[in-house]
């Protein structure tokens, strides 16, 4: 929801915070995420992170999350799918260039880093996507990389 | 401007010490000359002369042309067609790839096959919206955005490898350029923006409309601050500039181009002159000046967008060549003239 995203954009110091807490207690219960299968939970912890990200950032599914990266504003919503900055038609009242009626979504993340404890990473080139992890849990895609495992369905993850 | 090392047109410089491309446009600005680049708008048509003839339109007072690709997100003839045709007769080209239309394997094997043509120069772009165009119903690709094509055509020169990993025997020598809106928002992050392309692999940079010196000083300070401006690893600024026809035009690329800010003041001013057409060449020219003023900028992009015959007239009128006459067909041999630039003068 687009009201909902921008309001998480404009805490993004306190999502930046929950996500710090949420990640390393998601990495500690690797062991448990080993034992029940990654290929088992793929689908639920999907869906879960689906409804959790969908709802708060309108979240794509990508797979490969840099929220933290971009203030907390989903790059995915972008028209253009852009993941390093905003266009150059970004209108002047800050709007998007494709559609009028939304807020640049790097407008916004501008915004929103520029709270957050770490908002300088958005200085760091983004990697192109990589449209396999599409559709797949970015949690789950964290733990078996901060893990050193990786599962069967772990679909070759980018090399670089 | 001529180089002792001049080869017969259509065949590459030598690549010099400290260069990447064997092309003109790198020498000049390494030389520390101001650069002057404009575009052609390619033709709707496949015929070769069309194209040759757009850019005899330029001879003599251009070092590099761009070959835009589907801009507006209109079609027309591809960009690497228009540089292969240029780099034929000898022109210095401005390939530019736009992710809006293809992925990534498409993109790759264009740098190659661009590269090969002797296109050694590339402008790196996101791409216009299809919203903008005659095909709104065409699928948006953006697989690719600017940042990344910068680091991936990068990688492919100095590494020798495609994206995947795999090798590539002759690496594509080419000077790599991108562009930058210094003039819409978010105002303060776009000289960071411009530093993370240079991080990304942008070496030349050519800047949307600039009809607000204010804003481009500001920028210019700032990109100076951040260090972009010195050491090998330095990037060359171009502002765009360019011919306004009208008062009513100006009103009318103000909200319908994306990204060109155009202030009411220079509206203004359009709408007080007797003859606006002339008065957006002033326009230009003035700003010309003022451009060529500010510390750190390297030349200037012209685009004369139906008014192509003007670009010649600008800069003769500013003076900003210095008396150097960038390289065209038929400059030093007659035989070597462009085929159809008698026509396209004469006309």
């Amino acid at each position: 929801m687009y009201r909902m995203r921008r309001w998480v954009v404009r805490h993004s110091r306190a999502f930046e915070m929950i996500y710090r807490r949420f990640e390393p207690v998601l990495v500690k219960l690797a062991p448990v995420w080993r034992r029940l299968g990654h290929e088992r939970i793929e689908a639920p912890v999907r869906s879960v992170e689906k409804a959790v990200k969908g709802a708060l950032f309108d979240c794509q599914m990508c797979g490969q999350c840099i929220l933290s990266d971009t203030g907390m504003s989903c790059p995915m919503n972008c028209p253009k799918s852009l993941r390093n900055g905003p266009c150059g038609g970004v209108r002047a009242n800050g709007h998007c260039e494709v559609k009028p009626e939304m807020m640049c979504v790097w407008v916004d993340a501008w915004e929103g880093s520029r709270q957050m404890k770490h908002g300088d990473r958005i200085h760091a080139v983004q990697l192109p996507v990589d449209y396999r992890l599409e559709g797949t849990s970015s949690w789950l895609r964290v733990v078996r990389q901060q893990d050193g495992t990786s599962s069967s369905t772990a679909k070759s993850e980018t090399t670089k | 401007m001529k180089f002792d090392d001049e080869p017969v047109p259509g065949y590459s410089l030598p690549i010099l010490p400290g260069h990447v491309s064997p092309g003109r446009l790198e020498r000049v600005l390494r030389a520390g000359k101001f650069a002057v680049t404009s575009e052609i708008d390619p033709p709707d048509s496949a015929d070769p002369a069309e194209v040759l003839k757009r850019a005899a339109i330029f001879d003599g007072y251009v070092d590099a042309i761009n070959a835009t690709d589907g801009s507006g997100a209109n079609c027309h003839m591809s960009s690497v067609g228009v540089c292969s045709l240029l780099t034929r007769v000898g022109y210095a080209t401005i390939l530019q790839i736009s992710c809006r239309d293809r992925n990534r394997i498409a993109i790759q094997g264009e740098i190659l096959g661009g590269a090969a043509m002797g296109a050694c120069n590339l402008l790196c772009l996101t791409g216009d919206g299809v919203q903008a165009g005659d095909h709104p119903q065409a699928k948006p690709v953006f697989d690719l955005d600017s940042m990344s094509l910068l680091e991936i055509a990068r990688a492919m020169r100095d590494e020798q490898r495609f994206d995947s990993g795999r090798h590539i025997a002759v690496p594509p020598r080419i000077f790599l350029g991108a562009a930058e809106n210094p003039f819409v928002p978010p105002l303060d992050w776009r000289p960071h923006r411009l530093a993370k392309k240079v991080a990304a692999g942008a070496q030349f940079i050519q800047t949307q409309y600039c009809f607000d010196i204010e804003r481009l000083r500001e920028f210019m300070l700032k990109v100076n601050d951040l260090g972009l401006l010195e050491g090998p690893d330095r990037v060359f600024i171009l502002p765009g500039i360019g011919p306004l026809a009208s008062a009513r035009s100006a009103r009318w690329i103000r909200a319908n181009v994306p990204g060109v800010h155009i202030p009411d003041a220079v509206i203004a001013r359009l709408e007080g002159a007797e003859n606006q057409k002339e008065e957006g060449k002033q326009l230009c020219m003035d700003l010309l000046n003022e451009i060529r003023e500010i510390p750190g900028v390297s030349g200037a992009h012209i685009m004369a967008y139906r008014q192509e015959h003007t670009v010649a007239e600008i800069i003769k009128a500013t003076g900003v060549l210095e008396g150097r006459v960038p390289w065209y067909p038929g400059r030093d041999d007659p035989k070597e003239l462009n085929p159809e630039s008698s026509e396209a003068l004469l006309s």
